[in-house]
Parts: structure tokens; C-alpha cells; sequence
């Protein structure tokens, strides 16, 4: 009688086991691809900034410290794209916007480069990949907060350790103009 | 319609997951439904056949459901005289769509027009990967940008939440059942129904017969509005939360609302696939029994109250 109790507990506890970390698996795999969907708009980005350089700098030619700086910064932020961990990434990149404003700001300044298809037409790529990278980060979050969620709540936090998995980073990106969560209620 | 957990907590994946048991509950009611019919019409033409037509009625049921899931899509596009954009066409609706297919974790599913000039847009397809997103030209042209992306949140919640499978399910096995309904009940009118020269036991056939041709098509259709009108607040709550901009999908639908241009490729069984009922047809009395959307001001005010 005792041995059938024990041998229910245990298949209980082995069961449990099981689901758990099968959930976590699935959580993080959810991160993951996530993540490389920032990934592939960060790279976008990355591949329109010379071409936006080389076209500013035909008009601004006495501009080279914001190229040089912007070039800097896109150096930065693909060296950082190679390896670094979400919070280091997210720093190059912020840098690399900033830059880039200023390379906007300088444009402003000469009418004929504004009238220029090419530099509309990178612009306008500019905006969008942004707009993309701004909403590939929030589904990345938002999978994110699941899957740290599942993972700091009790009991999964007293093994999920001894499993191997650990807590995700957050990708933050100082945004001037993020909305706020709408509160829905049924 | 009142839920306590609030739809917006519910992540796609919750969603999918839930439209996964729905599409099994669907197809294996609906096939309960047409072999039911397939049985009484059995008996009341041959007594004891009913059995004999069994085989048929679930190939028929079941044929129509796998019909309906790999080209109802197709099917649909097809109805609607939808065309494909090309990449190069309306830049500015492909950045909208593709953005936020981004931001819903789900690929960017290709992009339809119908050439109308009232304002509408449906989403079809059988999974995420084989998804479509259909607006008309009077969208493109009446919206702008944030209303546009309002209306596209809500179609790619839609595609996100799989709630397109069931959506072209529904549609093409209430027609099927409408259909079987329709021809048994013309050919007992006119019909060669050897039942009715016995008496006995065939009478209580002869009216369950007719009851089930009157009830099932009007039984089918209540299935497809009520799950329709739930799903409509659902994916106006995960399109606002999308875009994090409720205003934007609310004045899309006031100007929706607004218009009084009846759309002509629209018919009674793609209606419930548009994100407003795009025949504008007279209200009866049996006006919401039927209703195929939720009242337009009502989904303003839940979404003006987000």
C-alpha cells in the first residue's frame, strides 16, 4: 500500500517537473524569436545609414564631425550587434539615434538636399525601420515579462535555477514618445 | 459577453490555443449536424435508409470542411474580386501592415484590394503563415494613417489570434448546412418521397424531417453570428493594444459607420468576416438576434472607455 502512495507522489513530482520545464522552454524559445526579429530591423538600420551618409555629405560638406560621429556610432552599434548582451545593444543604439538626429538636423539646413528623391526615399526607410524596431521591441518585452513571470513565481523560482534558466533582459530604448498601455475592461 | 478576465491579459498564444478547441468543437458539431440531416432525409424518402445515407452526409460534411480550410481562403479572394498589391503598391498601408505584424510577433501575411469605394477590410486564411489581409480602395482612400493602422491592428489580431480558421470554417459549413437544408426542403414539396403513401412510425419521421429542415439552418446561422459578434470586441481590444491607440480604431469605425455606401462583392456569407457589416441592410426585429457585429457604438464606447 505504502510502495503505490510513494510511487504516485513521485510520478506526481515527476510530472510537474516535466510540464514546467517543457513551459519554460517554450517561454524562452518565445524570447528568442522575438529577439531576432529586432535583430533583423537593428541590421536594417545599420545597412541604411552609410547610404544616408554618403548622400547628406554630397550637399553638407563642411559637416564632418557629425558624420564622423554617426559612423562612429553605427561602428559601435554593429560591433555590439555581434555579441553583447540586450542592455549593452540597446545603449549602442541609442547612441547611434542620437547621432543620427544630428545628421537630420544638419540636413535641415539645405533645401536642395530636401528636394532630393534619394534622400526622401531614405528618410522615409529611416522612419519606417524605426516605427518597425519600436514595435519588434515591444513584442520582445512583452515576451520577455511572460517568461520572467513564470519564472520568479512560486514554485517554479526553487528549481528553475537547478534547470539552467535564468532571468531575460529587458531591450529599453529611450523613446520620447511611447504610449501608454490602454486599460481594456470587459 | 461579460468576462471577468479582461481579453487583453489573454496573449495570442492563449488565444490560438482556445480557437484550436473551437475549430475541433466546430467541424465535429457541424458533421453531427449535416449527418443528423443526412439521416431523417434517408428515412423519410426510403424507410429504413437512413443509415445507407450516413457515409454520404459525413464525406459530404467532412469534405467541406477540408475544402473550406486549405482554399476557403482562396475561395474567399476569389468572391470578393480581391487583387493582390504588389510590394511597390501603397507603400505607406505595406509599412502599416508589416509593422504591425512586427509588433504582434506573427509574419507579414500578403495584402489584398477590393476596388469599391466603401470603406472595409476583412483578414482570411487558415493559420498565420497562410494568411490574407483584404481592405478596399475606399479604406485606402477615407482613413488616415492612424485610423488606418487601427483598422489593420484589429485584422491582424484576427490573423494573430487564429480566429480566421474559424472564421472560414463557419462561413463555408453554415452554407454547406444551408445549402443540404434548402434542396431537402424543396424536395419534399416536390419531392418522389415514397414515405409519405405508409402511415405509422413515418409520420414522426416526416415531422422531425421537417422541423430539422426548418431549425438546423437557423440553428447554424446563431452558432456563426454569436461567436462572430464575441470575437469582433475581442480583436477591437487586441488591435488597441497594438497600437496602443484606441482613438484610432474608434474613428475608423465612426467613419465606417458613417458611410453609407453599400459594399456589392460583399454577400450574406462573407459578411461576418468584415470588421463592419458591410451590407447596411434595414434593421428588423429580429435586428441583433441576426446581427453579424456587434453595434458599431457600442464598440466605440468600450473602446473610448480603454
Amino acid at each position: 500500500m505504502e510502495i503505490v502512495v510513494l510511487i504516485v507522489i513521485v510520478a506526481a513530482i515527476a510530472l510537474f517537473f516535466v510540464a514546467t520545464y517543457n513551459r519554460l522552454v517554450t517561454l524562452r524559445q518565445r524570447v528568442k524569436e522575438a529577439w531576432a526579429d529586432i535583430d533583423v530591423q537593428l541590421k536594417r538600420r545599420h545597412d541604411l545609414i552609410p547610404n544616408l551618409v554618403e548622400t547628406v555629405k554630397g550637399y553638407a560638406t563642411h559637416e564632418s564631425t557629425v558624420f564622423q560621429n554617426v559612423t562612429q556610432a553605427r561602428a559601435a552599434a554593429v560591433a555590439a550587434g555581434a555579441s553583447a548582451s540586450p542592455q549593452e545593444r540597446a545603449q549602442a543604439e541609442n547612441m547611434l539615434t542620437t547621432a543620427l538626429r544630428s545628421v537630420f538636423a544638419v540636413a535641415e539646413n539645405y533645401p536642395q538636399l530636401q528636394a532630393v528623391q534619394e534622400f526622401k526615399d531614405l528618410s522615409e526607410n529611416l522612419t519606417a525601420t524605426e516605427d518597425k524596431i519600436a514595435f519588434a521591441r515591444r513584442f520582445y518585452n512583452g515576451n520577455v515579462r511572460d517568461y520572467n513571470t513564470s519564472l520568479q513565481t512560486f514554485p517554479t523560482n526553487v528549481f528553475a535555477g537547478m534547470l539552467g534558466f535564468g532571468p531575460e533582459q529587458y531591450f529599453e530604448l529611450a523613446e520620447a514618445t511611447e504610449r501608454e498601455v490602454p486599460q481594456v475592461k470587459f | 459577453m461579460a468576462s471577468e478576465t479582461s481579453p487583453a491579459r489573454i496573449s495570442i498564444y492563449d488565444a490560438a490555443a482556445a480557437n484550436r478547441w473551437r475549430t475541433v468543437l466546430l467541424v465535429v458539431a457541424f458533421t453531427a449536424i449535416i449527418a443528423l440531416l443526412g439521416y431523417f432525409v434517408g428515412e423519410y424518402f426510403y424507410p429504413g435508409g437512413g443509415l445507407a445515407v450516413l457515409p454520404f452526409a459525413l464525406a459530404l460534411s467532412l469534405g467541406s470542411a477540408f475544402t473550406s480550410y486549405f482554399a476557403g481562403d482562396r475561395i474567399v479572394l476569389a468572391q470578393s474580386q480581391a487583387r493582390e498589391l504588389a510590394p511597390n503598391e501603397e507603400t505607406e498601408l505595406h509599412n502599416v501592415v508589416e509593422t504591425l505584424a512586427i509588433g504582434l510577433g506573427i509574419p507579414v501575411p500578403k495584402l489584398y484590394v477590393i476596388e469599391d469605394s466603401a470603406p472595409n477590410a476583412f483578414a482570411t486564411g487558415r493559420d498565420p503563415l497562410h494568411a490574407s489581409v483584404v481592405v478596399t480602395r475606399g479604406l485606402i482612400d477615407k482613413m488616415d494613417r492612424t485610423e488606418l493602422e487601427g483598422v489593420i491592428a484589429h485584422e491582424l489580431s484576427h490573423v494573430g489570434n487564429r480566429d480566421i480558421r474559424v472564421m472560414l470554417l463557419v462561413t463555408i459549413l453554415v452554407g454547406t448546412v444551408a445549402l443540404l437544408a434548402d434542396w431537402m426542403w424543396r424536395s419534399m414539396f416536390w419531392g418522389r418521397g415514397r414515405g409519405r403513401d405508409r402511415g405509422g412510425g413515418n409520420a414522426i419521421i416526416a415531422v422531425v424531417a421537417i422541423v430539422l429542415a426548418i431549425l438546423t439552418p437557423i440553428i447554424a446561422t446563431l452558432i456563426q453570428l454569436a461567436v462572430s459578434r464575441q470575437r469582433e470586441y475581442l480583436a477591437d481590444a487586441s488591435g488597441a493594444l497594438l497600437t496602443r491607440y484606441p482613438p484610432g480604431l474608434a474613428s475608423a469605425l465612426r467613419k465606417i459607420a458613417a458611410d453609407r455606401e453599400v459594399l456589392e462583392v460583399a454577400n450574406k456569407a462573407t459578411a461576418s468576416l468584415y470588421i463592419a457589416n458591410p451590407l447596411k441592410d434595414a434593421p428588423t426585429f429580429l435586428d441583433h438576434l441576426f446581427d453579424t457585429h456587434p453595434p458599431i457604438e457600442e464598440r466605440i464606447k468600450r473602446l473610448e472607455a480603454m
